[in-house]
């Protein structure tokens, strides 16, 4: 191995290192400086002839010009291999769950994953058989996800395998299997491989357009505007329109295999939120608990902002690792807009000339190479594995027209705005039914997926939906300027019609038990009496008698919506509406 | 301070408003100096080349001023003798009394590893219905009073610190003005709470560049109480949006970039490093952390109010109301994320769906408003979600309201009844069988 190159420290303003180093050193190379015992570990963002700017991950108060510096030669890695599902990372991937003071100790830095646990190890693969990065050669049971062990990513040839361990317990430093590359050299493979983090893992055979729904269980999304699996979303809104709750429904509910939530420069309350109720919680499809299928990227806002930028390409890498497997992980970033001011704090100390609101000029190719990392892709064993990838924005004043935002709009096919007025009026989830858009609803192969689940006129329902809703908010809109009565009673019934849309489908109580999650069968029962109401003609002598009429009965759909699906209490209601219809039409 | 390590220099290449650069070998960042006597930090090193941030200003610095480095970072004493003192944004007392003996301490230390921190559940409660009500505090949060400059903020902000079950209360007062500081320091001696209380003041008086120091000093007080003592502390901060107006100050002086509204980019980090320290520990202490943050003709898009609601768990908006003439606290734009935790858990079971239902009622109300300002006639529904809404305000939402939680469900239910039907309300049906009030 070569001699390591060393440098000196030149200059410091606040997380910035300028060092003078005296040899090779690489963009994006990862240093450690030191100061006494500790050591700081640091990111290289620039060189200039014999000086290096590094920004350090985390504080360097007390750091002095001519203090040491030791690179790496690589580049920020993540260790991936069994053991990554239930544990709780910071940016860095240090385990905080191993740190044991109260406090971060500046430079304590912890091991991802534990050496010394045993896995259950199974071959799969076959001597002889040959093989190239991500092929699987066996597995462990982790928890009750099968976690394939793969060659390595960062192995590029076609390899010959030499010699796999038979079934038994091992850790993830032994060697489970050999294997040789083109030129007869021998490789070992162990459980445990790294990668670097800002690079995209691509071991598979091909990346086709995303052609499945991913449910989430919450209405306004799986109805209205669904997202694809393997697609991309994202979440922008200003603060208290329930953008965290939103994410947390997602997190419990989604139909993915693999959570991996980055919790990138916002409240740790958030987090503990997380880390206290999800190993409580189960999930409903497989009976486990939540905590078993989750890896939290953990960054608040006030741990340092540099590790805050690493976090959700951390978060994101593991996802890669996960699909690799054939798994389908959805990644939560939570917010991207910390992410991209952790961008612009940097740029701003180096001086560089600034884009819109200061922010970096390429943020918009940062953010949209970070998106183009998700998909559903085909393994090179012909099985498929996806990564979805919703984040949230927290665009500055609520105002839409900045850049994270605007650069993210582009990078991603689903849009839920969230919007102040309905989060006012406590109508959550707030998501505004009309200026959210889900590009997948135009997809053929999404309409052929609700053709052959869901049924053949189920799209045309969802734009008949989004029509009554549209004809609804104008009609308020007529009613705010004219008046009452100084718009014709149809105005009124249009609606109360978009009324009873939002109020019983848009509409979630994310706190109770039963309407916080909607599995598709009862959305499809749901949303299809609601539009089979709206497509008859009412006939009402004033628009308060068409109003009572509504509210009555968005009074008892809403108490079905609380009630267990085709219970008596359900069935109950459900005559109640009958009648409530049948006796207007009578009448 | 290490007095063996001086290191005095006495020659100034350059002076700035609020900076000063000089030549120096192995200064430290984030290091203490006096320049001329005046406190100093290092804040950035290019070789020999040291910027200095002096938090007096510079007025009269002299190019062969005497500049002396202390070897560490800004500290503060830290002892029980803090109880029931007043110091000035150094941590130097200002009520006449001896230095406090104790611990020598960093300010602005690390953060707590977010992996061991325990999720907030005690209620606060404050008597106040547009806060317990609809926006209920809990332990270990963090929130901001939203108000305009003419509101009454610190005295809501001093009622609600001081019918807080607490331990001990520490004031970080940033830009007060001398009567605020003197009414601060009249209330607590009023209520014969001196001794529980620690004050960090920098007044309209002093240099705002000061400003800088006091969250950090106040938080710093505050982790050794609840830290070391295990004790249940509440931080008062006031004022916030003056605290930021210092940083693009210095950021300025900095040649620093700015970003949205002359702010220096790094504001939300800035911001998030003082709040996050609100936390509730495993060992049961807690550090609560209520803030003022002033704004401007009630723009919450400004980036300091915009950044902060980000970061804190919610803010209370106070409003003038002028149906009732009250100070209310505004249910539409206020919010505590964390009330959750607490409601329908540490009370009544109703309280979510009571709570919902009066502000969704309430907005009806405003509706109606509305309607009747653009000369429209109002129907009978119309009406009455008016009277509602004046009843609700004068009630409830005022702020001189002071009755426990379980009463004001019960007020609630009662102007629930007095005004709509069961339909119109729209509450789960065993609910309404329970605690709809009988015919009387």
């Amino acid at each position: 191995m070569q001699t390591k190159t060393t440098g000196i420290v030149r200059g410091i303003i606040a997380n910035l290192v300028t060092i003078e180093v005296d040899g090779p050193v690489a963009q994006n190379e990862i240093c450690f400086i030191h100061l006494g015992d500790t050591r700081l570990m640091a990111e290289v963002i620039k060189v200039s002839g014999k000086n290096a700017s590094a920004q350090v991950y985390e504080s360097t108060r007390g750091l002095r010009v001519g203090d040491h510096v030791t690179f790496e030669g690589h580049m920020l890695e993540v260790q991936l291999g069994p053991g990554l599902l239930s544990s709780n990372y910071d940016g860095l991937q240090n385990n905080l769950a191993t740190m044991e003071d109260v406090f971060l100790k500046r430079g304590e830095y912890t091991e991802p994953i534990d050496r010394e646990k045993k896995w259950d190890f199974k071959p799969t693969a076959k001597k002889g058989n040959t093989v190239t990065a991500g092929d699987w050669l066996g597995e462990v049971m982790e928890g009750w996800m099968v976690h394939r062990i793969m060659v390595p990513f960062v192995m590029t040839d076609t390899y010959t395998i030499e010699e796999i361990t038979a079934e038994g317990s091992y850790t993830v430093d032994q060697r489970i299997a050999v294997v040789k590359d083109g030129q007869g050299r021998n490789h070992d493979i162990t459980m445990v491989q790294k990668w670097p983090v800002k690079r995209a893992i691509t071991a598979y055979k091909e990346k086709p357009r995303p052609y499945k729904v991913m449910e989430t269980g919450v209405r306004t999304i799986d109805t209205f505007n669904p997202i694809a699996e393997g697609g991309t979303g994202f979440i922008p809104g200003p603060f208290g329109c329930g953008k965290t709750v939103l994410q947390h429904a997602l997190a419990k509910q989604a139909e993915a295999d693999i959570i991996v939530m980055a919790a990138c420069g916002e409240r740790a309350n958030e987090v503990v939120e997380i880390f206290s109720e999800f190993p409580k919680l189960i999930d409903a499809r497989t009976g486990r608990h939540l905590m078993e299928r989750t890896t939290i990227i953990c960054n608040t806002s006030n741990m340092p902002v540099a590790a805050r930028e690493a976090s959700v390409y951390t978060a994101m890498t593991i996802c890669e690792y996960y699909r690799a497997m054939g798994h389908r992980a959805l990644l939560l970033a939570d917010s991207t807009s910390r992410w991209a001011q952790a961008l612009r704090e940097m740029s701003n100390r180096m001086e560089e000339l600034p884009g819109q609101d200061a922010f970096p000029m390429d943020l918009p190719a940062i953010i949209s190479n970070f998106y183009a990392r998700a998909g559903i892709v085909k393994l090179n064993n012909d099985q498929t594995g996806s990564v979805t990838v919703i984040g949230t924005v927290s665009p500055a004043g609520g105002n839409l027209k900045e850049p994270v935002t605007e650069s993210t709009q582009k990078a991603t096919r689903c849009f839920y705005a969230l919007s102040q007025n309905r989060a006012d009026r406590k109508r959550y989830p707030a998501v505004d039914p009309m200026d959210s858009y889900s590009k997948y609803l135009e997809y053929p192969e999404i309409m052929q997926y609700y053709t052959e689940k869901v049924g053949p006129d189920w799209i045309d329902k969802v734009w008949e939906g989004k029509n009554y809703v549209r004809r609804g908010k104008e009609a308020y809109e007529q009613i705010n300027i004219l008046g009452d009565d100084g718009v014709p009673l149809e105005y009124h019934i249009n609606y109360w019609k978009s009324e009873l849309i939002d109020f019983i489908i848009l509409q979630q109580d994310a706190f109770d038990d039963i309407d916080a999650s909607t599995p598709m069968e009862r959305q499809e029962y749901m949303y299809t009496k609601v539009i089979d109401i709206c497509r008859k003609e009412y006939e009402f002598d004033d628009f308060e008698a068409c109003s009572g009429f509504f509210k009555k009965l968005i009074n008892i759909f809403r108490q079905m919506n609380y009630s267990e699906f085709q219970s008596d209490e359900f069935k109950r209601y459900e005559t109640e509406i009958e009648k409530l219809l049948s006796d207007k039409v009578q009448a | 301070m290490a007095q063996a390590f001086q290191r005095i220099y006495t020659r100034l290449e350059g002076i700035t408003k609020a900076t000063v650069v000089l030549n120096a070998q192995r200064v430290m960042n984030d290091e203490l100096a006096t320049v001329d006597g005046r406190l100093a930090q290092v804040v950035k090193i290019n070789g020999d080349r040291v910027t200095l941030q002096v938090f007096g200003g510079t007025e009269g610095i002299a190019t062969n001023s005497e500049v002396v480095f202390w070897g560490e970072a800004p500290s503060l004493n830290v002892s029980d003798e803090l109880s029931g003192r007043f110091f000035n944004a150094y941590g130097k007392p200002i009520d006449g009394g001896p230095e406090v003996e104790g611990e020598h301490r960093e300010i602005g230390g690390p953060s707590v590893n977010p992996y061991k921190r325990k999720q907030p559940s005690q209620l606060i409660p404050t008597g106040i219905a547009g806060i317990d009500l609809n926006n209920t505090l809990v332990s270990g949060q963090k929130i901001p009073f939203f108000a305009d400059p003419d509101q009454p903020y610190n005295q809501v902000m001093a009622t609600v610190a001081l019918r807080a079950d607490v331990d001990k209360i520490i004031l970080g007062g940033m830009g007060l003005t001398n009567d605020d500081y003197l009414y601060f320091r009249q209330s607590f001696e009023n209520a014969g709470k001196l001794s529980k209380i620690i004050s960090f003041v920098n007044t309209t008086d002093d240099p705002p560049v000061e400003r800088l120091l006091i969250p950090d000093m106040a938080l710093t007080a505050a982790e050794y109480f609840a830290v070391d003592k295990n004790e249940k502390v509440l931080v008062l901060l006031t004022d916030m949006t003056l605290y930021a107006d210092a940083l693009s100050i210095v950021s300025n002086r900095m040649d620093q970039i700015p970003s949205k509204d002359s702010m220096p980019g790094s504001l939300y980090s800035d911001l998030a490093k003082i709040y996050e320290k609100a936390v509730l520990l495993p060992s049961g202490g807690s550090i609560t952390i209520i803030a003022v943050t002033t704004l401007n003709g009630g723009d919450i898009t400004h980036a300091i109010p915009d950044n902060t609601g980000y970061i804190t768990e919610g803010q209370l908006f106070l409003r003038h109301d002028s149906d009732t003439g009250k100070v209310i606290v505004d249910p539409f734009r206020s919010l505590s994320r964390l009330k959750q935790l607490v409601i329908g858990k540490q009370t009544r079971e109703d309280h979510n769906q009571v709570m919902n239902t009066a502000i969704r009622l309430y907005a009806d109300a405003a509706d109606a408003k509305t309607k009747l300002e653009n000369g429209f006639d109002l129907s009978d529904y119309d009406l009455r979600a008016l009277d509602f809404a004046k009843e609700y305000s004068l009630k409830l939402l005022s702020i001189d309201v002071n009755i426990n939680v379980t009463e004001m469900l019960e007020r609630a239910w009662k102007l629930f009844a007095k005004h709509f039907s069961k339909e119109e309300v729209s509450i789960r049906e065993d609910l309404i069988e329970k605690y709809w009030p009988g015919q009387e």
